[in-house]
This record gives structure tokens, sequence and C-alpha cells, in this order.
């Protein structure tokens, strides 16, 4: 079973190579080696070496969030790319000192917004490691459906957003109509839309309601002819081509020295995904490949995150074919309230859930660090107990700021106008850059 | 065109098919075999070895650090080409030293590793950087120090980088700080009303540029005269 495969689009534009495959399009014409890393020889000499300062956002639409980027041009050509990040800072970790586990939750939420699910149970999983829970068969697989129904959420936001910075608008009204089907299967399951709050320390918020499989699989079943369409418009446009080829590239070690994780490490030729190397959730008993660029430019992140949403769909119909019947949540009368109307009817259920809200439930001494796939990279949730019912220290291992850290090697040597599409490229959330 | 390598993850022989670990025992249980390497290669800097929820914690000697950060990521033993995550702990225990934590992965064996380095108490918080082995240190350090106060000895670039340049009320994660900041909202208002929204360039960035013969009159004297920019 070939689990992992290299993804390389044949594009048909250009003449066959001498080793026979369709070659890629170079990015300027002339002898560059298709690499926009010359800048182009200075029209008007005079004005050679004089370099201007440049301001982009936090208020600006391509900067997605409010991210500054204090760019030095020498004409068109960025020298050096100073990057400010900060204003969107809330102090989620210190917050979360004050909190028991369970009121973390909708912290999580509110960090990676477009991957709120997948917060949420990578938050619950560090917890549970905390007290030394094992999750129901029912709970694990409805978690990866929950998982893996966010990454497909937070790239059809990619693409779409994506698609606007470099000129392609229809993509984007797609991608935004698809997921809006997944939030309407969040409000469904939970009530939420955007902010879920779906899990809870050993166990979900709610189990699936009755009938809300038959609109998983209407998604699955349509959201792949949605996803083709957008393929059609964009992997063989020559615009989407001539705008993300040979752009931003890292190769495999500098991207691993730089932290990159997630579509971006893999784009750069890393065969590396948390979910087969280091997996949770029952993962590695799901069949799909991952997808894995080798040339690390922006139009292989495309590819890349492009492939996964495919295989995210193939993980969701292995998953409605396996769930099991049985409890969502742990029978574990430490982290669970009891059954709303025996709180209501008994006074014994009534002093449980009242200590169990009020106090908290207390894990161990000890430390745990979990680390999910999510869409943007490796999300870990480390957390630190003493032993009361807030932890010490909770840390918030973001993929987004990791790879932003890159961008300044990335965008520099390029074009201004490059800049919005490698930005772009690295799927940033503010949210969870400044947490 | 042709394109890069690519790096397989788990390369190493021998290795066992990845599987989520069930039923993991809170202390105890098989430590990562990078620790008993550690231990024989830097003895007394490498203080405890322990296993927690299935996690390796390697205590080491924090003067050693970096010694002992490069020779895992060099070492092909052990091959640690990823570093996770750069953070630190404080303790409500006020006795407890602030730890200093990296979570360390290599792709080639499968390894997740955890250092961590007790900061000596009642001393400045020092600590050599690890950017020269790990360019990702580089804003994952800088967040440290912004939100700790734990300097970081060959970093190129330590400043603040979520709060402010100017921000004067300590260092956000410390268990000495308060939830709701040290200033009263009255003196953070004031504060943030009386930045100088015109200067939103650090003279570094104005230099880079010549841009600072560009700014108005007022504003180049108020520079000039020591006032601190507005970011």
């Amino acid at each position: 079973m070939a689990t992992k495969r290299t993804i390389e689009v044949e594009l048909s534009t250009t003449g066959l190579g001498a080793d026979g495959k369709p070659q890629r399009i170079p990015l300027v014409s002339g002898d560059t080696g298709g690499l926009a890393l010359q800048a182009p020889p200075a029209l008007e000499p005079e004005l050679e070496g004089e370099h201007m300062l440049i301001n982009i956002g936090p208020q600006h639409p391509a900067t997605h969030g409010v991210l500054r980027l204090v760019l030095e041009l020498d004409g068109e050509t960025v020298v050096r790319c100073i990057p400010h990040i900060g204003y969107l800072h809330c102090g989620f970790e210190k917050i979360g000192e004050y909190r028991q586990y369970n009121q973390i939750i909708p912290w999580t939420d509110r960090d990676d917004y477009l991957n709120c699910i997948g917060n949420n149970i990578a938050f619950a999983m560090g917890a549970e490691k905390l007290f030394g829970i094992e999750i129901t068969p029912r709970c694990t697989v409805l978690r990866v459906v929950g998982m893996e129904l966010s990454r497909i959420a937070s790239h059809l936001v990619w693409m779409g957003t994506t698609g606007i910075d470099i000129g392609a608008f229809t993509p984007f009204l797609w991608s935004f109509q698809e997921r809006e089907n997944i939030y309407n299967l969040f409000e469904g399951w939970v009530g939420a839309r955007l902010t879920t709050s779906a899990s809870r320390v050993g166990g979900m918020a709610a189990d699936i309601p009755d009938g809300w499989l038959d609109g998983l699989k209407a998604f699955v079943r349509t959201f792949p002819k949605t996803l083709s369409e957008c393929d059609r418009m964009l992997t063989r446009n020559s615009i989407w081509v001539g705008r993300t080829v040979g752009l931003g590239v890292m190769n495999p070690e500098e991207a691993l020295n730089y932290g990159l994780s997630g579509p971006m490490l893999r784009a750069s030729g890393v065969d590396y995904d948390l979910r087969k190397d280091f997996p949770y959730l029952d993962y590695e008993t799901y069949d799909f490949e991952v997808p894995v660029g080798v040339h690390g430019d922006v139009y292989d992140r495309y590819l890349v995150r492009m492939e996964e949403m495919r295989q995210s769909v193939r993980i969701i119909e292995q998953a409605i074919a396996r769930l099991p019947d049985g409890p969502v949540n742990v029978d574990d009368p430490r982290v669970i309230l009891p059954p709303k109307h025996k709180a209501t009817s008994e006074m014994e259920s009534m002093i449980h859930h009242f200590k169990n809200v009020m106090e908290g439930p207390r894990p161990a001494i000890g430390e745990s660090y979990v680390a999910v796939e999510a869409p943007k990279g490796e999300k870990g949730y480390y957390m630190v107990s003493d032993g009361t019912a807030k932890p010490v220290r909770w840390r918030i291992r973001p993929p987004s700021f990791v790879n932003l850290s890159a961008i300044p090697k990335m965008v520099e040597g390029h074009l201004l106008s490059d800049v919005i599409a490698i930005n772009a490229s690295i799927d940033i959330v503010m949210g969870e850059i400044d947490r | 065109m042709s394109g890069f390598t690519v790096i397989e993850a788990g390369t190493a022989p021998g290795l066992p098919t990845p599987a989520t670990p069930k039923n993991v025992p809170h202390r105890g249980g098989d430590a990562n075999p990078s620790a008993e390497a550690l231990k024989a290669q830097f003895g007394a800097a490498i203080a405890r070895v322990d296993v927690v929820w299935g996690e390796t914690n390697v205590t080491i000697d924090s003067a050693r650090a970096l010694d002992i950060v490069r020779w895992l990521h060099d070492d092909p033993s052990q091959s640690y080409e990823y570093l996770s995550d750069v953070t630190a702990v404080e303790f409500r225990d006020r006795g407890m030293p602030i730890e200093m934590i990296w979570h360390l992965r290599s792709i080639k064996y499968r390894r997740f590793l955890r250092l961590k380095a007790p900061l000596a108490t009642g001393q400045p918080l020092k600590i050599s950087s690890v950017w020269s082995v790990y360019k990702s240190a580089d804003w994952l350090e800088r967040e440290c120090y912004d939100m700790f106060g734990i300097v970081f000895e060959g970093h190129p670039d330590l400043r603040r980088i979520l709060l402010w340049e100017q921000y004067a009320e300590g260092f956000p994660l410390r268990k000495d700080f308060p939830l709701r900041g040290r200033f009263s909202r009255a003196e953070q208002l004031r504060q943030a009303l009386a930045a100088n929204p015109e200067a939103r360039y650090s003279m570094e960035e104005l230099s880079i540029a010549d841009a600072f013969q560009e700014l108005p009159l007022d504003m180049r004297a108020r520079i000039r005269g020591g006032e601190s920019t507005g970011e």
C-alpha cells in the first residue's frame, strides 16, 4: 500500500523536456532558469541604488489579518522584509493559567479560528493525557471526522482568499459555499458555527444528532465535484501558474531548519506528517496518502493543500463506514458531569455536578505535549499541571507563527507583487500568531 | 526544472511502525534512547531523566544547553533536525526555578524529546540561544524573552515580538504579573493616547532606506532627542 507520494502536475502549456516529461513553466523569460530571483535590469539607471521603504498592513486585505510588513525595495525588488506582529495579542496563555481545563476549550476556538474543532480536540487530547483517560471508540472516530472537516474548511478559506490575492475571484465563491456546508454540519452537531467548543475532557460536548451522518454523506458526495471544478479553474490556469511557480522557494533542509510544518514543509519535499509519523486518534489505521511537493514554491503548496482536501474526504468516508455505536464520553466521574435529569433529581449527582463545575477536575502532577497535524502545520498544546484544577502553564505551539518567521527568507529577492502571493501561501491566521 | 530530493521520515533501519500510544502510564515506561546517549556523552551535565505520560524529559545544566542541543542536531545517531518549540515554565511555588523547555523532534528516527534547563534562582535570567543551530528559534526565543524576560545570549535580534517595544509593564507570563496588567486601566489608556501615531517605523527601519531625511522636521527633532517611536 503506497501511503505517501510525490505530486507533480503535468502542465501542458510548455513542451516536453529532455527526459520526456512535461516541463514546468519558467516564470520569467530569458535564461534565468525559471527562477525570478534576479531583478530585471533597471530601466532608469540613475535611480539605481536608491531604496524605498514601503509599509503593508496592519490594515491591508492581502495580509490576511493584522500582519504588518515593512519592506525595503530596490525598484520593485524586495531587498529586505521586516514583519511586525502582535496587533491581536490577547494573552491566551496567561488567561489559561486562571482557568480550569474545560474552561480553556473556548480559548482554543479563538487561536486558530479557521480550525476550531481541530484545536478543541487537540487541547482535549492533551488534557486527557494529563488525566490518564482513554477515550471511547466512538469518540475517537467522531474526532477524526471533526478534525478532517475543519481541515477542509481551513484549506477552503486558504484557497479562496489566495485566489483573490492573485486575481481569481470565482474559486472564492465556490469554496465559501462548500465551507458553508461544513459550518452547517458543525451547527447541527454542536450548535455553533465558528467558535464551536466541540470537545470536552473525556469526550465531546455532544454526540452527533440523528440524521447528521446523512448530511455528512451528502457533503462527502458533492464536495469532490466542487473541488475538481476549482482544480480546473486554477491548476493549469496560466495566470495562476505564472504567479505561483518558482516563488518563495525553500529547500528541504532549510524548511526543516526554519521549523516549517504542515503543507509548507511537505511542499518543500519533506515527507513528514504527524498523522503518519507520530499518529494519534488511530490515524495509522486509515488508508490515506500524504502529498509531498518537490519544488518548495507557492505552486507546490497549492498542490499539496488541494490533494490534502481529497485525502481528508477519503478519511471521512472511512470514518463514516467504521463509526461504532456506544457512548461518546468516557465513564469517568472525575471529569464527566452526571446526566442532567439526575443532577436535578438526586442530591449526590447534584453535588457531583457542583464540585465538578465549581472546583474542577484535578489531574496528577505532570506535563503533556500533544501535537496534531492541523491545517497550518504542527499544532501543539503543552500543559504543565501541579495537581491543582488549573494548569501552571498552558503553551500553544502555533504553526503559523513559526511558518511566518521564515517570510523574510522567502520574499527577499522577489518582486513586491510576489510578496502577496508568498504571504498568502503561508496560510497564516493572526489569531494563532498573536494569541 | 528538477525538484528537490525528498527527505523521508523514519528512514532509520529497524524502527517500529508508528501507532497511536494507548494506556500510557503516568510515570515510567520506555525512555527515548537519546536520553542514555546524552548521559554517555555529557555525563554530569545531564541532571535527570524521567518519563512522564510517555514523554521523555531530560533535565540538563543550563550552562551546557547550546552544546547539548547542537550535539543532538549534528550527531548522525541522534539527528534531531526539527525544533518544535522553545518555551519556559514558571511554577506557582516561588522557590522553584524557572525552567527553559525545548521540544525537539528527530524526523529520521521518529523521536520526540523534551529538554529542560532550570535557570538559577536569584540571578539574571540568561541562557545561550540555539538560533545558530535552528533558525526556527528566532521568533520562539523572542517570544520567550517578551513573555518571561529570559535573555538569550547569541540571539541576533532579541527584542519584543508580540508586545510593542516600549511596553513598560514587565513580562506578562511571569507569576508575579497580575492578570489585568501592572498599570491601571486609566494609565494604560493614557499611554495609548499619548503614543505618537506618526512615528510608525523603528530607527533601524528608517535608516535602512534613508527615510529619516524625509520625515517632517518636528518629528526628526523629536526622534533625535531620544523620543521612542510609536511601535
